[in-house]
């Protein structure tokens, strides 16, 4: 049985993005979570199923608050960043095995006031799940406690042996900053990047620099996914589910151990996904991708088979990932320009352009459109979605 | 900035039975690696069970400490303010002789004249208030 069609996005709901919020997490993630049903033209008795992510408000206390005396299904995706994305998966499985309806896949966090506690305000403390062995067992003795530190490696390695540019990774940046230009929601409207400024910015951890960093951020994003047939009677057009995987770098807990360390989670998603779906990568008309650092966005770009290992660097030149171009890359902005909230902005903003509501950032006539997540040691998923 | 004596640098936290039998090796200035004792495939991090054949049964094994480098980063923030006065500080991938990697600090070479493939051999210093831990530095 495939999941392929079977589901769809039926509702979104985001908070706004911002740099110290005086909320709570969980009220910005009740927020959207609301947002979302009313954006699907459902009642909060209307979702059966929750997937709230690790941390913050479990799907108990989402149900309670939301009013949803009967909640059929309940599941959390452990596998940090790439958890939203992941989760459209399990609510498409859900769905389709006939257990749900309605599935609410909220998430939510104080990813910029968490790390400024205030005195007299209670800190929200992030859950590290399957990495927290190795992080505080073997790479924090040495001062490797934070992501961008871990991912560094890969990074090194990965210009060392192909010859990766900055220059590679500044089109990244640049590309979202550009999109973010185009939306009001993005924290970076306004702040334009040049190339200059990209290369002479500090370093925060070598081969990153500042702008190769996404944004600490305050706010929470949701999205409803429905049964296909119930989807039809909605509010909007439904945003059909093609295909959907998730996958796990081997091991997934140790990165140094890896025998391929350029092989990651989305590396072993992308063939079930595409399949799944019916397309190759080639036939999005856009990709939004998971943005946490510049550079995992280029080893994407290669797991996704759009180009051949450490290629990505020639791959993203002259424009090619910008709106305009073959292959427009977050269109949003991305965690890099509009805000972190692991990724599902990027589901609300591909569900944004395959309803034809993207502005200014709309890619003309789209019709396809793939999300990936990443999170963790490079665990990954791919969601492909039609209109 | 605060003085790098006035916080501790953060000792390894131990989570299973392994990670402890590991550290207190280093503690007592051994590298030791697991070995199979059914297939003698070495491995690190630390686990229950050879993925190459199966087995439960391992021993510690001595590591030469020998090896080279794999991979690098280089800390210019800290993240932890017990580093704040190492800055730039290196963290290596260090590939081991007996085909095991792991994470380590570099000595004794200015982290800008890192390359892939250079060799080292581990050493161990002692950490002040902590137990000792394995560092790495450039060997001939």
């Amino acid at each position: 049985m495939s999941l392929k069609d079977r589901s769809a996005i039926t509702g979104t709901g985001e908070t706004d993005y911002v740099r110290g919020s005086q909320r709570s997490s969980s009220e910005l993630m009740l927020e959207a979570s609301r947002a979302a049903i009313e954006d699907a033209g459902l009642a909060p008795g209307d979702i059966d199923g929750i997937l709230p992510p690790p941390g913050g408000l479990c799907a108990e206390e989402l149900a309670a608050n939301l009013g949803i005396q009967d909640l059929r299904y309940s599941a959390t995706v452990r596998m940090g960043g790439a958890s939203p994305t992941s989760a459209l998966q399990s609510a498409a499985l859900a769905i389709t095995a006939g257990v749900a309806r309605h599935v609410l896949v909220v998430f939510g966090w104080l990813g910029y006031s968490s790390l400024r506690p205030k005195p007299g305000v209670r800190s929200e403390k992030l859950d590290l799940g399957a990495v927290e062995r190795a992080t505080l067992g073997y790479y924090l003795p040495y001062g490797a406690s934070a992501p961008i530190q871990q991912y560094a490696w890969i990074a090194t390695r990965h210009m060392q042996t192909y010859g990766t540019r900055r220059e590679d990774m500044a089109a990244v940046a640049l590309a979202c900053r550009q999109h973010a230009q185009l939306n009001d929601r993005a924290m970076m409207k306004g702040k334009p990047l040049s190339l200059d400024a990209y290369l002479e910015s500090r370093w925060i951890c070598e081969p990153f620099k500042l702008f190769d960093c996404c944004l600490e951020t305050d706010g929470a994003c949701a999205v409803v996914i429905s049964d296909a047939n119930a989807a039809r009677d909605l509010a909007h057009d439904p945003v059909y589910i093609m295909g959907a995987a998730e996958g796990h770098p081997y091991p997934a807990d140790d990165i140094p151990s890896r025998p391929e360390i350029f092989k990651i989670g989305l590396s072993h998603a992308t063939p079930r996904a595409l399949e799944m779906a019916g397309i190759e990568a080639r036939d999005a008309d856009f990709l939004q991708i998971y943005d946490c650092f510049t550079y995992v966005v280029l080893l994407q770009l290669e797991a996704l088979g759009l180009c051949k290992p450490g290629e990505a660097g020639g791959f993203v030149a002259d424009g090619r990932i910008e709106l305009g171009g073959e292959y427009p890359v977050n269109t949003h902005g991305g965690l890099l320009s509009q805000g972190h909230v692991w990724g599902l902005n990027h589901v609300v903003e591909a569900t944004r352009q395959l309803r034809r509501e993207a502005g200014p950032a709309q890619v003309q006539d789209a019709e396809i459109g793939v999300v990936t997540g990443w999170g963790d040691f490079g665990d990954g998923s791919l969601v492909v979605l039609r209109r | 900035m605060s003085d790098s004596t006035a916080v501790p640098k953060p000792a390894p936290e131990p989570v299973t039975q392994l990670d402890e039998e590991f550290w207190e090796q280093c503690a007592q200035k051994g590298l030791y690696f697991q070995r199979c004792t059914a297939c003698d495939t070495w491995r690190h991090l630390p686990r229950s069970m050879c993925a190459q054949c199966g087995s439960t049964d391992w021993e510690w094994a001595k590591s030469s400490g020998r090896g080279h480098v794999y991979s690098w980063s280089i800390s210019h923030q800290a993240m932890h303010p017990a580093f704040a006065n190492d800055v730039p500080y290196a963290v290596l991938i260090v590939e081991l002789e007996e085909g095991v990697r792991m994470v380590s600090g570099l000595r004794e070479l200015p982290p800008d004249q890192l390359e892939l493939g250079l060799p080292v051999e581990a050493f161990f210093e002692d950490g002040g208030e902590n137990p000792p831990v394995p560092w790495f530095r450039p060997r001939t």
